[in-house]
């Protein structure tokens, strides 16, 4: 099916189970502990071997030699293969980083063995005992503002320039001219990376922990020079990905690598300490920032020029991303300068370029909201706009960004706000309240799906869609049982499975619009299978509690296939029109109360609210939780998450979960989330855009702006931990 | 993780004769610490002597009106005595500022006693670390220091101690009995139980090869006011930034000691006089010969803010 104009109405519009607010079909799986996930699938494939990676000691440079034989003679090793046994594997596009192979260190903690043996326990202790010597490059650098200082008068292609911004900027009567930094992050995802590869036949089969089947299908066929039809790739259960799990990792190579070579099937997990240098993070950025307005408030330039760290042949982490389409104004320049460096490889991570773009632009915003005097509230819709500011020509198809501002101020209390900065105390607390803006895209890809209506009348869903925590099974089961007139609990979803139509994924905040777009195509299909049998014209049937009617004509869905099987597939394209003719996006705006400590400086934030514009909510419990989990998410950014760089050594060094602190229960409070009624008929036949990346964007900075309104401190560098503020907080008696 | 080899005590006399007759042996409680660090092979013991059956898990009345503490006793029961709630209260409040739940179901007092620090290089056997392997270096001190000691260290080892129950013990002048591998017994002052790194950062503690903890014992109730503020970046489950300690008479006087900071539960008696004059008095001495990192410097600044801040609570 062709998406190619704006839908109309259809059978998914009635909404008796679509967009209800139905919990997820597979949580009692999850809270009873009986949803596979890859490392635990001992029923696939039987004799498993264990392997266990080892990283890089060093940053950048050679391996010289390794010696292996403690570890070959190590009791229960079965093999040890190291990177010198063979050329580098040929990586995907998507990858930045090669993943194994050969003598050349891109990173720290980059895999150069994997030891297989009997047990988990035996094949650890036996990588202990390798030892590998280095020719080590000195020369390699990683700290992104020495880079950014030596790069400083290099010619880049602006990303987008409108009218004359220097001119603009310079005759502004109100104009801020700051510097943001972010630091890098880790997904943190509760599941580390995970596979279990086998090898039968000359094909392999892999039961990971992976968002994207169909890229990774092709990304482990290009590794091991496979045609993609012997390449199996199975993650029916995902715990986190958040961007982890977009693209192969060195837990899946090694596998297949180990399994090949060991002829058994072996599982390897990258272990916690490893993850944060050998897989992905969200790069650092230094973002410079500059606004100019009227008196009035109504920018007329605004200028985001955007620096972050990348491995040779990445992009880093954009933080202009979010300025190009937020706000008008009508001379705009935006620079992204990604820099080749040594640390492990940025990628992206929930939201890529908005999220950190945001905690950088929706600060300025809020200084500029100081500077001119305004409501930072009143100061966002004064500059909302409803077209491309890029591109004028081009409207938005929804943006209600006024909405989410004005409802949210409205159940926040914005009235009630403490309006000097330091000015509310509660007990030893200073109170303050921040506010800050919301914006990301609504990308959507091709996804594809499979239905089979069952001589019983229960219906089964076949996509390689994933659901990594997001409720992909709950909203995929309700866009069927909606369209066939069954009940949620006749639906059963198989996900995950390369086997089944490839879907667009779980990535970009796309998953959810795009693979219920393609069960919808699937469904009508099946619609019309079932309107052949019955001899009728399609459009003349209705469905509802199992049964079909046409006319008078009433025809349970038991009867409909005659005692067999009826199949049918399909798959959703999207036409052009929908980003060339409209903008399509979704937006919010985020309200948070923060107490300080007087004293201290602890931070911890009292009140949360969100409210998201995000086209038609698919079930409000499961994108609630996806908002929720994104706030708190934001709450990490803003006040505790860093991977601290060690410029000497190149690596990030507070590389476990003690060290890289995420958000615990006790620092998130009451959070609130709202989702404005409305429907997008621009971005898919179901109207629906994502949220799941929408939820994080702007909450760091409301953050970090409720922290300047408690306490009078500015801080530009995140996170904004209590020691930035201890110096501005007030004398002790 | 190496192989290794293990047996449980019979006796705590036992269990010392064993660790020193044995070749890189350890002693295994909880467990808390250890099988982390033996994980990584940043511990890695050829022999683990478990000690959970040897009792030691009660808290008992001494004979001076304090209390005897078993070095068995979990985390969790000994937060959660009413002797010590009532009496000690700045124990219970450390006690549970600590870890998690689960973690401290498991820990011991004699266990949290001897836990390793949590500086990261410690924790990443590429990295030069004295703590770790004498004589390789220290990453720690021109590196990612935020959470490392600004006084006590050298210029071998910055790292802290990370205990928060140690603080309160060290205000509380809390003794540590011990058995010795011939059998004979000692009583620690706690505030000579942990060692400063000096150029032997790999030594924790006082204790010789063998020795085992049996119990701490705690003297008569101080009375006063109790309190423990740790500061952390976030509001659970993380390590003291700066940790304050105090007992607050009503009359002003009282005592401090400090957590995060340094090698050891930090307190010096000659501050605790300075008590009634305010954080900054208490701070000039207590932090006095303080030697931050570019990357800890603000926790001088912290530290005596914090305990501001229990001085005004104490007046209320």
């Amino acid at each position: 099916m062709r998406f190619d104009k704006p839908a109309g109405s259809n059978p998914a519009d009635r909404g008796t189970v679509l967009g209800q607010p139905l919990p997820r079909i597979d949580g009692p799986l999850k809270t009873t502990g009986t949803a596979p996930y890859a490392y635990e699938r001992h029923d696939v494939a039987n004799g498993q071997l264990v392997g266990y990676p080892v990283g890089a000691a060093i940053a950048k440079g050679r391996i010289r030699s390794m010696d292996t034989r403690a570890a070959k003679a190590a009791p229960g090793v079965v093999a040890v293969i190291t990177t010198l046994d063979m050329d580098r594997l040929p990586k995907a596009r998507m990858n930045v980083a090669y993943l194994f192979g050969g003598r050349d260190i891109q990173h720290y903690h980059q895999a150069i063995a994997v030891v297989v043996a009997d047990s988990f326990e035996r094949a650890r202790a036996a990588a202990a005992l390798i030892r590998t010597d280095y020719d080590e490059d000195k020369s390699a650098s990683f700290d992104l503002a020495e880079q950014r200082r030596a790069h400083q008068d290099d010619e880049v292609e602006p990303m987008a320039k409108v009218g004359d911004f220097d001119r603009a900027f310079a005759e502004a009567p109100v104009k801020l001219d700051q510097t943001y930094t972010t630091p890098a992050q880790s997904h943190a995802q509760m599941e580390p990376h995970a596979s279990i590869a086998e090898w039968k036949d000359g094909a392999l089969t892999l039961w990971s922990a992976n968002q994207m089947i169909e890229w990774s299908k092709q990304a482990l066929a290009k590794a091991f020079d496979l045609p993609a039809e012997k390449v199996r790739l199975d993650s029916p259960y995902i715990g986190g990905g958040f961007g982890a799990k977009l693209f192969l990792r060195a837990d899946a190579v090694l596998a297949a690598v180990a399994a090949r070579e060991t002829g058994r099937p072996v599982k390897v997990a990258l272990p916690r300490p490893l993850i944060a240098n050998n897989a992905t993070h969200r790069g650092l950025t230094i973002q410079r920032i500059r606004i100019g307005t009227d008196r009035d408030g109504r920018i007329t330039a605004i200028g985001h020029d955007n620096t972050s760290n990348t491995l040779p042949g990445g992009d880093g982490e954009n933080g202009a991303a979010p300025t190009q389409h937020f706000y008008a104004g009508a001379n705009r320049l935006l620079v992204h300068r990604p820099l080749e460096m040594h640390l492990p490889e940025s990628n992206a991570m929930r939201a890529p370029g908005e999220t950190a773009g945001l905690m950088a632009l929706e600060v300025a915003m809020d200084e500029m909201a100081g500077k001119l005097d305004m409501d930072p509230v009143a100061f966002r819709v004064l500059n909302d706009t409803q077209v491309d500011p890029d591109n004028p020509e081009r409207p938005f198809s929804e943006r209600h960004f006024v909405e989410c501002l004005e409802r949210g101020a409205e159940r926040f209390g914005w009235n009630e706000r403490n309006r000097k900065p330091g000015a509310r105390r509660d007990g030893q607390w200073l109170i303050g309240h921040g506010v800050a803006g919301a914006y990301r895209g609504a990308p959507v890809q091709a996804s594809g799906a499979r239905v089979r209506l069952k001589p019983d009348g229960t219906v089964r869903v076949e996509t390689d869609m994933t659901d990594i925590g997001t409720g992909s099974y709950t909203i995929i089961a309700q866009t069927a049982a909606e369209m066939l007139g069954v009940p949620l609990d006749a639906v059963d979803v198989a996900l995950g499975d390369s086997d089944a139509p490839a879907s667009a994924g779980s990535g970009g905040q796309w998953g959810a619009a795009s693979s219920t777009a393609g069960v919808y195509a699937a469904c009508v299909a099946l619609r019309e299978a079932i309107a052949e049998r019955l001899d009728a014209d399609p459009e003349d049937l209705s469905f509802a509690d199992s049964v079909v009617r046409h006319g008078d004509r009433r025809t349970p869905l038991t009867e409909v296939g005659g005692g067999e099987e009826l199949v049918a597939e399909d798959k959703i394209e999207f036409g052009d029109f929908r980003g060339k003719e409209y903008l399509l996006a979704t937006f919010g705006a985020h309200f948070v109360e923060v107490g300080v400590h007087a004293a201290t400086g602890e931070i911890r934030v009292r009140r949360m609210l969100a409210v998201c514009d995000a086209g038609r909510i698919l079930n409000p419990v499961t994108a609630r939780s996806q908002v929720i989990g994104a706030m708190t998410m934001g709450v990490g950014a803003a006040l505790m998450e860093e991977l601290a760089v060690d410029t000497r050594y190149g690596f990030f060094a507070n590389h476990d979960l003690a060290g890289y602190e995420v958000p615990v229960h006790a620092d998130i409070p009451e959070q609130e989330v709202i989702f404005l009624e409305g429907e997008d008929r621009y971005s898919t036949p179901l109207k629906a855009k994502g949220v799941g990346e929408l939820g994080i964007c702007g909450v760091s900075a409301a953050v970090a702006n409720a922290v300047h309104n408690a306490t009078g401190v500015r801080v530009r560098d995140y996170p904004v931990t209590l020691d930035k503020l201890l110096d501005g907080l007030p004398d002790l008696a | 993780m190496r192989a290794f080899t293990y047996e449980r005590a019979e006796t705590p006399q036992q269990a010392a004769m064993a660790a020193a007759s044995t070749d890189h042996a350890r002693f295994i409680a909880g467990g808390t610490n250890l099988l982390d660090l033996m994980k990584i092979e940043v511990e890695t013991p050829a022999h683990l002597i478990d000690v959970n059956g040897l009792g030691l898990d009660t808290i008992e009345d001494t004979d001076d009106g304090g209390l005897r503490v078993g070095a068995l006793v979990r985390n969790t029961d000994l937060a959660a005595d009413p002797r010590v709630r009532r009496h000690y209260g700045v124990l219970t409040r450390a006690l549970v500022a600590g870890a998690s739940g689960q973690l401290r179901n498991k820990a011991t007092t004699g266990g949290n006693l001897l836990q390793r620090t949590r500086c990261p290089y410690f924790y990443d056997t590429n990295m030069p670390c004295n703590k770790r392997r004498p004589g390789a270096g220290c990453a720690a001190r021109e590196g990612f220091s935020r959470q490392l000691a600004v006084i006590g260290g050298s210029e071998h080892c910055i790292a802290t101690h990370p205990s928060d129950m140690a603080v309160a013990m060290r205000l509380l002048d809390a003794e540590v009995e011990t058995v010795l591998p011939n059998g004979n017994t000692r009583a620690i002052p706690i505030a000579d139980f942990h060692r400063l790194p000096g150029d032997t950062p790999q030594i924790d503690s006082v204790l010789i090869p063998g020795e085992f903890i049996t119990a701490v014992t705690l003297p008569r109730p101080l009375g006063g006011k109790h309190f423990y503020h740790k500061v952390r970046d976030r509001a659970s489950y993380a390590f003291a930034l700066v940790s304050v300690a105090a007992v607050v008479q009503p009359d002003g006087s009282g005592r401090v000691a400090l957590g995060g900071v340094a090698p050891k539960p930090w307190r010096r008696e000659e501050a605790d006089e300075a008590l009634p004059r305010g954080a900054k008095a208490v701070m000039a001495r207590l932090l006095d010969g303080a030697e931050p990192t570019h990357e800890n410097r603000f926790k001088v600044n912290l530290a005596e803010r914090t305990l501001a801040a229990v001085l005004a609570e104490a007046k209320e």
